[in-house]
This record gives structure tokens, C-alpha cells and sequence, in this order.
């Protein structure tokens, strides 16, 4: 593949027929990706692995830990489990949220406010979509590596109940896609230190309370519809439904949900980054 | 005379203002650059330079006026003139994660160009911009003048047609200047045309053929550096001191010296085609400076002529 570098005749050529994007997209987000491995592999080797590693503590002291004490729980089917395998599922979608997050929030924040990284690229043959997918892929193959990590931890636990489970991958991608497409536009529009405190706030009770570590029906009936508009919530169904095994088409609901969400934060990322970069 | 890679026509960019009217920052420029030139644009702090650079650039889309770089339109072309481009910002904006080397392996990634290419680019470029034993140290660790050449070295990955300078030597001591100059200089040798932005003098008197001073977003005056400072100043400058108490009663008695006096707090300035001359008229006056300078005439007194003495904020 030759990419975008143009000779003046292809200059020409190309002035007759634009791009389907625009100046937005080159098709050249995997350059952007390369950077942020090569970045990733010299100076954030730690964070990785932090971010590998925090999930799998969370199951060991709760799961486990917990566990013994609980028993068994109810799914949302009325499947009885054991509590490890019910929150295992959870995690491994709060673990994709996190890592999406964080590459997609604080990482970007930092690019766009101090490093002025963004300004270097944009002043290249890139263009604001070609930044974005291209950081957002970064986010999504960390997050597949954690998925994988965590999914193999669960195996060798025998929490995983269902060949389904292996769907749970895709499933992943997906939430991590979402968060990370969604965080870059809100990060996008962050201009101090204590905006960005807002996500945390925001991102902890999400946590806690998203039928993450018991059932959406200990809540009464309003609170739940509060939980369903939650996109966490939609993360932990869709991925307890594949590990345990419990398929139903209503789950396809769940992955809608993703798809707009992914939709909604690269349309607003791109118009964004265009506004603050090539205004 | 071959067709210009840059042609504005009265171009304008404007900001809007919350409960105000617009800002405009640029207000209706026009110049070419014909290919291989090297031309500045000479100004005070918020002149409209970068503002303009940054529309050339094809990252700021112009208010209104027409622009054309490389025989495209930046509103539309923005990747394909970006192609063709060279960039150094205003401010460095190199990759702190990343090693030397691998700044401009990235870089010239972004492009789109074949791996082999931009390796053996990379090269290249390390050793033209002094930078080879330092291909595998960290950005952060380099000297100031280093990193504005690393920056240089970046913006010609993928071998522009023209090289945008934002202050390419702003902040640097006197030797980091010379050396960048030195490189520029042999670019422009190469037959790149240089776009720069300064509010050095003697930079544009080293690197420009030809120059616009910019004021508050207009063009003020345009030509050589040389044909600047024929029409706006003379070809000597006459500085005396008679200590700040006495200079204003002094210059009441050398009016009609020169071309022109120029009376500032600390010193008066004379313009004359001979400083020596001016300066002996003065003794035969019975005025006795306490110290005098005779020097050629450069872009400064034509800038300062031009846009002002009072500071700009």
C-alpha cells in the first residue's frame, strides 16, 4: 500500500477527485497507531501492565475472597451462578472501560494541551479522523490485550461457563471502542486540570452501580431504568450474557447501544479536533 | 517569471468575539512567492505573521481573499499542499516519547512514505542537522538549538517544496543562531523556497530576498531587504547620547541634520548618507556627545520606522 504521499501529477489528479472524507481522512490511521506503540513500548511499559494486572486482583479479593461468603447469585435469566463467575464477567467490561478511558482521556489531554502532539500531525498529510481512529486503535488493541489476559485468568478459574465466552472478545472491542470514541470527544472539549477530575467522578459510581457486583434487581424499578441508560450497564449485560453462556436476541440491544455511542464520539472528535487544529 | 507556489489576494482572517465586533487578525494581504525564493515576513508580536503562515499552511481556512499554494486551494487540498510542506512551528512541537531518531521515523510515517525511504531519509537528515551521535537520546535531553534543528531536520522528512518557518531562531544564543542560519542558507542553496516569520532583523537581512513588514494585519511595505532600507532609511545611521537630561534641548539645535532625527529617551538618531559628516557638523556646533556610533543603516530602522516605537501589547 503506497499511502498518501503525492508526487505534483497525482496532486493534480487528485484535484479532480476528492477524497469521500474530505481533508478529514487520508487513510493513514495505522501511522498514528505505529507512533503510539513505539511510544507505548519506550516509556508506558508500566501503566500496561498495571492496567493488566488490576482487574485480576479485583477477582482474586472479591470474587474469590467474597465469593466464599456469598454463594451462589441470580442472573438477569434467573440462572444461578457461582458470585465469581457473575462479577468476572463485569470486570472484564469495567477492564475494557478503563483502559479505553485512560488512553482515551487523560493520554489525550495531555497530547492535545502540553505535547502538542496533535498540532505536529495535523500539520502533515493527516487529517482529524485519520488522529482519532488512529489513537482510538491504540486504546482498542490494549484493551484486547487485557481481554485476552483476563479471559485466560477466568479459564484457569473454570469462570468461564459457555464456549461463548470466546465472543466475549469482539464484545470487549466493542465497549472499549465506545468508551474510547466517547472520552476522546469529551476529552477533546477539557481545557484544565479540574474538568478532567469531572470523568472520574463520573466514571466511579458508573462503576459501582452498574449491576457490576449484584443484580440490576436489588434496585426498585425506577432506579433500574436509571442504571439501563448507563453505558457500563449495557457493557456487563452483553459480556455476562456470553461467559455464562445465556443467549437471547435482546442482546443485540446492547451492541446498538455501542455502535451509536462510537458513532456520536468520532463524529464529535473529528468536528472538534478540526475546530481547535485546522480552524 | 515561472508561476508562484504561494499567491495571496487579499486575504483575511477574522475571529469572532463574544459581544464585540470580530478580531481580525490578518486584514487583506497580498504577496507571491515564486519557487526557490526564500521570503519573509517581517513584524512585531501580533502582526498577523503566524496567522498567516498557518493559512498557507493549510491548517487555519482563510475568512475571506483568495490563496493558492502549489496551484491548490488549502480549503480543499488541505492533505495534499500538507504533502508538499515543510512545517516549523512557533513553538517546538516534537514527540517527548519518542527517541531522536524516531522523531523523524514517525514523522515522515504520517506522510504516508515507504518505510526504507524514510529510514534513509532519517540519515540524511540527522547529518545535516548536526544531530548523528545524538540519533538515539532522548528529545528532552537536547540543547535548545538542537531541538529547533531536530524540528527543521522533521519538517523536511518528506522533502517539501516549501519550508514554513515560524521564528525558526527565536530563543536561541548567538552561536545556535548562526548554525541554524548556516543550514537554512544551504537549503536554500538546494533551491527550497523559505517562507519564514521574524521579528529579527538581521535574520531577514541574512536569509530573505525579499520581505513584507506586517503591521496589525496589513502589509506595510514590501521589496529586498536591501531596497527596504534604501527607501525607508538612509544608508548611514549617526547614534549620539548627551545623557537623557539634555538630549530634547539638544535636538531642538540639530533639526535639518540629515535626512531625518530621531529623538528617543536614551539617544538621537540621525539618518544621514554619512554618519561621519553629520557628526562633524555637530562638533563644529560646539556639540560634544558623550559617546557617538556611526552604523550602516539595517531592517530595524526601517521596522521601527515603519510600525512604531511605542510597544505593541
Amino acid at each position: 500500500m503506497t499511502g498518501p504521499q503525492l508526487s505534483p501529477s497525482t496532486i493534480a489528479a487528485s484535484a479532480r477527485s476528492p477524497r469521500p472524507f474530505g481533508s478529514l481522512y487520508v487513510g493513514n490511521a495505522r501511522s498514528v497507531m505505529a507512533r503510539g506503540w513505539r511510544a507505548t513500548r519506550s516509556t508506558n511499559s508500566l501503566v500496561v501492565v498495571s492496567g493488566f494486572v488490576e482487574p485480576i486482583f479485583y477477582l482474586l479479593s472479591m470474587g474469590l475472597g467474597l465469593g466464599a461468603l456469598i454463594g451462589q447469585v441470580q442472573t438477569a435469566d434467573g440462572t444461578q451462578v457461582t458470585y465469581a463467575a457473575f462479577i468476572a464477567p463485569a470486570l472484564l467490561a469495567v477492564a475494557a472501560m478503563n483502559g479505553a478511558i485512560y488512553d482515551s482521556t487523560w493520554n489525550v489531554f495531555f497530547k492535545m494541551q502540553f505535547a502538542k502532539l496533535y498540532e505536529g500531525m495535523l500539520s502533515t498529510s493527516l487529517g482529524p479522523l485519520d488522529v482519532a481512529l488512529g489513537e482510538i486503535s491504540l486504546a482498542l488493541l490494549r484493551g484486547l490485550l487485557y481481554a485476552t489476559g483476563f479471559l485466560l485468568v477466568m479459564q484457569a478459574l473454570g469462570l468461564n461457563l459457555s464456549w461463548w465466552a470466546l465472543v466475549a472478545l469482539p464484545a470487549v472491542l466493542l465497549i472499549a471502542f465506545g468508551f474510547a470514541s466517547v472520552g476522546m470527544a469529551v476529552t477533546s472539549y477539557m481545557k484544565t486540570f479540574q474538568q478532567m477530575d469531572w470523568i472520574n467522578f463520573v466514571l466511579l459510581p458508573m462503576f459501582l452501580f452498574s449491576a457490576t457486583f449484584y443484580p440490576l434487581s436489588v434496585y426498585p424499578a425506577g432506579i433500574q431504568y436509571v442504571i439501563q441508560a448507563l453505558p457500563l450497564w449495557h457493557g456487563v449485560e452483553l459480556v455476562r450474557a456470553l461467559t455464562t453462556g445465556q443467549i437471547d436476541p435482546g442482546l443485540l440491544w446492547h451492541v446498538l447501544y455501542y455502535v451509536v455511542m462510537i458513532i456520536i464520539g468520532l463524529v464529535l472528535t473529528t468536528r472538534r479536533l478540526r475546530a481547535l487544529f485546522l480552524d | 517569471m515561472p508561476a508562484p507556489v504561494i499567491a495571496t489576494q487579499n486575504l483575511v482572517k477574522s475571529y469572532p468575539v463574544k459581544n464585540s465586533k470580530d478580531f481580525v487578525a490578518v486584514d487583506g494581504i497580498s504577496f507571491e512567492v515564486a519557487p526557490g525564493e526564500s521570503f519573509g515576513l517581517l513584524g512585531p508580536n501580533g502582526a498577523g505573521k503566524s496567522t498567516t503562515m498557518r493559512m498557507i499552511g493549510a491548517v487555519s481556512t482563510r475568512t475571506s481573499g483568495d490563496l493558492d499554494v502549489l496551484g491548490l486551494d488549502p480549503n480543499r487540498y488541505g492533505p495534499e499542499i500538507r504533502s508538499q510542506l515543510g512545517v516549523v512551528p512557533q513553538e517546538n512541537n516534537l514527540d517527548l516519547e519518542l527517541k531522536v531518531r524516531e522523531n523523524l521515523l514517525v514523522y515522515g510515517r504520517y506522510f504516508g512514505l515507504p518505510r526504507a525511504r524514510v529510514a534513509r531519509r532519517a540519515d540524511e537528515l540527522l547529518e545535516f542537522a548536526q544531530l548523528a551521535d545524538k540519533a538515539g537520546a532522548k528529545v528532552d535531553d537536547l540543547s535548545g538549538g538542537m531541538k529547533r534543528r531536530l524540528t527543521i531536520a522533521r519538517a523536511l522528512i518528506n522533502d517539501p517544496r516549501i519550508l514554513l518557518l515560524d521564528e525558526p531562531t527565536t530563543g536561541l544564543d548567538p552561536q545556535a543562531r548562526h548554525i541554524l542560519w548556516d543550514r537554512l542558507f544551504r537549503l536554500k542553496e538546494q533551491g527550497t523556497t523559505l517562507l519564514l516569520t521574524t521579528h529579527y532583523m538581521d535574520e531577514a537581512e541574512q536569509l530573505c530576498d525579499r520581505l513584507v513588514v506586517v503591521d496589525k494585519g496589513r502589509i506595510m511595505a514590501e521589496g529586498s531587504p536591501a531596497d527596504l532600507i534604501r527607501r525607508y532609511s538612509s544608508r548611514e545611521v549617526l547614534e549620539v547620547r548627551f545623557g537623557s537630561t539634555q538630549n530634547a534641548e539638544v535636538a531642538g539645535r540639530i533639526q535639518g541634520y540629515g535626512e531625518r532625527v530621531d529623538v528617543l529617551p536614551d539617544r538621537i538618531l540621525v539618518y544621514s548618507d554619512s554618519g561621519e559628516y553629520e557628526l562633524e557638523r555637530m562638533s563644529a556646533a560646539g556639540l560634544h556627545p558623550i559617546t557617538s556610533l556611526v552604523r550602516r543603516a539595517s531592517l530595524e530602522d526601517v521596522f521601527l520606522r515603519l510600525t512604531g516605537r511605542n510597544l505593541i501589547e
